[in-house]
């Protein structure tokens, strides 16, 4: 039997949000391969299974160890290990947060297995393998890879599936798994200080408005704030803003910043670089203001306001506000 | 006490503002675009070269690639690095990150002790990130992934700024250790001409199989447990964009009428 295990990160509250669309894309290949679906939860205390079997899990492994409260690698490497020589899965989904990403490669060597990193797309082929597919060269092309070995690891990307149905009625088995972490390895890396919550949260912003060299100095950020406010939603940035200080790097938006895709995203005065578009262009709706009428930005986007953006943006703000 | 020794690993990859893709092909053409240091590796480079001006000791930068890959080593020691190793040979051609990460772990346990290692977050041709965390677990030791900023530079712990579970952590890791780096962390130095003139003439010693003692047969396409079964190179999504170019007031509100924001109609 075939088993598909997703890994439920999560911060000691809440289980990220990523685990529920492996949950469902995971469902989806546990039903060509005729396999059951697992979720492993761990965690440094406790935390309720039964989300995670009302979206999908035949089978949740639960762990609890001081060690796993804090985001420390090899603790979660040491605890995922010995659950997966014991389960022997065929296929493990983790996401491709920073946490995903710097905890599956440790796993990956540790059992000197396939790993496949920030997948976009996952199936399994007539021959029943698993493929994998990713993008790479900084997002200009598509990846289809197949592994020779056993388990086969990937990372998912954050919202790039939808998330697996919650069904309340849904049955299956918590199984209290027992977690042995060496002391000393844990103690190799020491929190000192911890801020919850980001200042910026761009992933998750429905809107997002971003200012691009077309500003001319930088108290014009403030008109790009305005706009963003109006809308409730969230600031964003092109890399030269950055590089130049005129915002902190937290706000950009592209190859080398934060990647995004909410329901709109507004480009004021980017001209649209490859390196910028890679950050937004799977974005719902795009609309991009910009004085050059042949800025790339324009063929990336559904709606194109060619002008002054001082002019376009305070008129979009007024008749905003009028509206509601 | 001995000195401490940095390790920076370092790839070279096409320019990627410079590569040209064959869309109806389905290929990159790599011969497109000249070669350079992966930007996020001098990033790595430049916080080994800080913590050596800091303490003291040495920064060896290593890289496994074509022969060619020698002039990167050599940019690495116009920036600072003391020296350079390649691993080179047509076994080490077609590796994935498992594979590649072997190979370096092995090349850098050739070295021998060492107190950190610097990666970049990733590189902007493989876009994986994985080789960094791989080597770190191949030699037993820590890591800290995506680290924005370096807070204390000391000889047998480093203290460092990353992001991991949606908040900001200040973590200490005991050396030796590895660490990698997103492009917060610092601005890269560029090399004077007099660095540069010196770097030319620099000797970049190349490793093969044997001077790593590994086993060959866990290198190059057979060796890695991935393999890339087919390429595609998608076109550009550009969109069918509706222009307006009225003057703002009526482009504006076209534009909210079609979002179906704001106004009524």
């Amino acid at each position: 039997m075939s088993e598909v295990m997703v890994f439920a990160e999560n911060n000691g509250e809440r289980i990220h949000p990523v685990s529920y669309e492996l949950l469902g894309k995971g469902r989806e290949l546990t039903d060509k391969l005729e396999g059951d679906l697992s979720a492993t939860l761990l965690s440094g205390e406790q935390l309720p299974a039964e989300e995670l079997v009302y979206r999908g899990a035949d089978r949740v492994y639960r762990g609890t160890d001081p060690a796993l409260s804090e985001p420390v690698e090899t603790s979660y490497k040491e605890a995922l290990v010995s659950l997966i020589s014991e389960v022997n899965p065929e296929v493990i989904l983790i996401g491709a947060t920073n946490f995903g990403r710097s905890l599956a490669p440790r796993i990956a060597m540790a059992l000197d297995t396939s790993l496949t990193a920030d997948c976009t797309g996952l199936d399994i082929d007539e021959e029943k393998n698993f493929v994998q597919i990713r993008p790479a060269f900084s997002g200009n092309i598509l990846a289809h890879i197949k592994s020779r070995t056993s388990p086969q690891l990937a990372t998912v990307r954050y919202k790039e599936f939808a998330e697996a149905d919650r069904n309340e009625e849904r049955e299956g088995e918590v199984v209290e798994v027992k977690v042995k972490i060496s002391r000393e390895g844990a103690e190799k890396v020491k929190i000192i200080e911890e801020k919850r919550g980001r200042r910026v949260n761009l992933e998750d912003a429905e809107v997002v408005v971003a200012g691009g060299r077309g500003l001319k100095k930088e108290s014009d950020m403030q008109l790009v704030e305005d706009l963003a406010d109006t809308f409730g939603g969230k600031v964003g940035a092109s890399r030269p803003l950055v590089d130049d200080g005129w915002i902190e790097r937290e706000h950009q938006v592209g190859y080398s910043g934060k990647r995004v895709k909410p329901g709109i995203y507004i480009a004021c005065g980017i001209s649209g670089q490859s390196q910028h578009l890679a950050g937004m262009k799977e974005s719902d709706t795009i609309i991009a203001i910009n004085n050059d009428p042949s800025a790339p930005i324009f063929e990336y986007a559904d709606y194109g306001l060619v002008g002054n953006l001082y002019e376009i943006v305070p008129e979009l703000i007024r008749q905003l506000k009028e509206g509601n | 006490m001995r000195d401490l020794t940095f390790i920076v690993l370092i790839k070279q990859v096409p320019d990627m503002d410079q590569v040209e893709f064959d869309y109806e092909e389905g290929r990159v053409d790599r011969s497109s675009a000249p070669l350079e240091p992966n930007p996020f590796d001098l990033n790595a480079l430049e916080e080994a070269v800080k913590y050596k001006e800091e303490l003291g000791g040495e920064v060896i930068a290593i890289s496994m690639g074509p022969k060619q890959a020698e002039s990167t080593l050599k940019d690495a020691i116009a920036r600072g690095a003391d020296e350079g190793i390649l691993l080179q040979g047509r076994e080490f051609a077609g590796s994935d990150t498992w594979a590649t990460s072997l190979a370096l772990g092995h090349a850098i346990e050739a070295v021998g002790d060492f107190d950190l290692i610097f990666s970049g977050e990733k590189t902007v041709d493989g876009d994986t990130g994985q080789v960094g965390p791989e080597v770190a677990e191949f030699l037993n030791i820590p890591h800290i992934a995506f680290v924005s900023g370096v807070k204390a530079r000391k000889e047998d712990e480093v203290e460092v700024v990353s992001e991991s579970w949606g908040a900001t952590y200040v973590k200490s890791m005991e050396l030796p250790g590895l660490i990698t780096l997103t492009k917060d962390v610092n601005e890269p130095r560029l090399p004077s001409f007099k660095d540069k003139q010196k770097a030319r003439k620099a000797k970049i010693a190349n490793w093969g199989v044997e001077d790593i003692g590994i086993d060959q047969e866990n290198l190059g396409i057979t060796g890695s447990p991935t393999r890339v079964a087919n390429m595609e190179v998608p076109p550009p999504e550009k969109r069918e964009s509706m222009l307006l170019r009225e003057d703002p007031g009526s482009a504006v509100n076209q534009l909210l009428e079609k979002l179906d924001l704001g106004r009524s109609k």
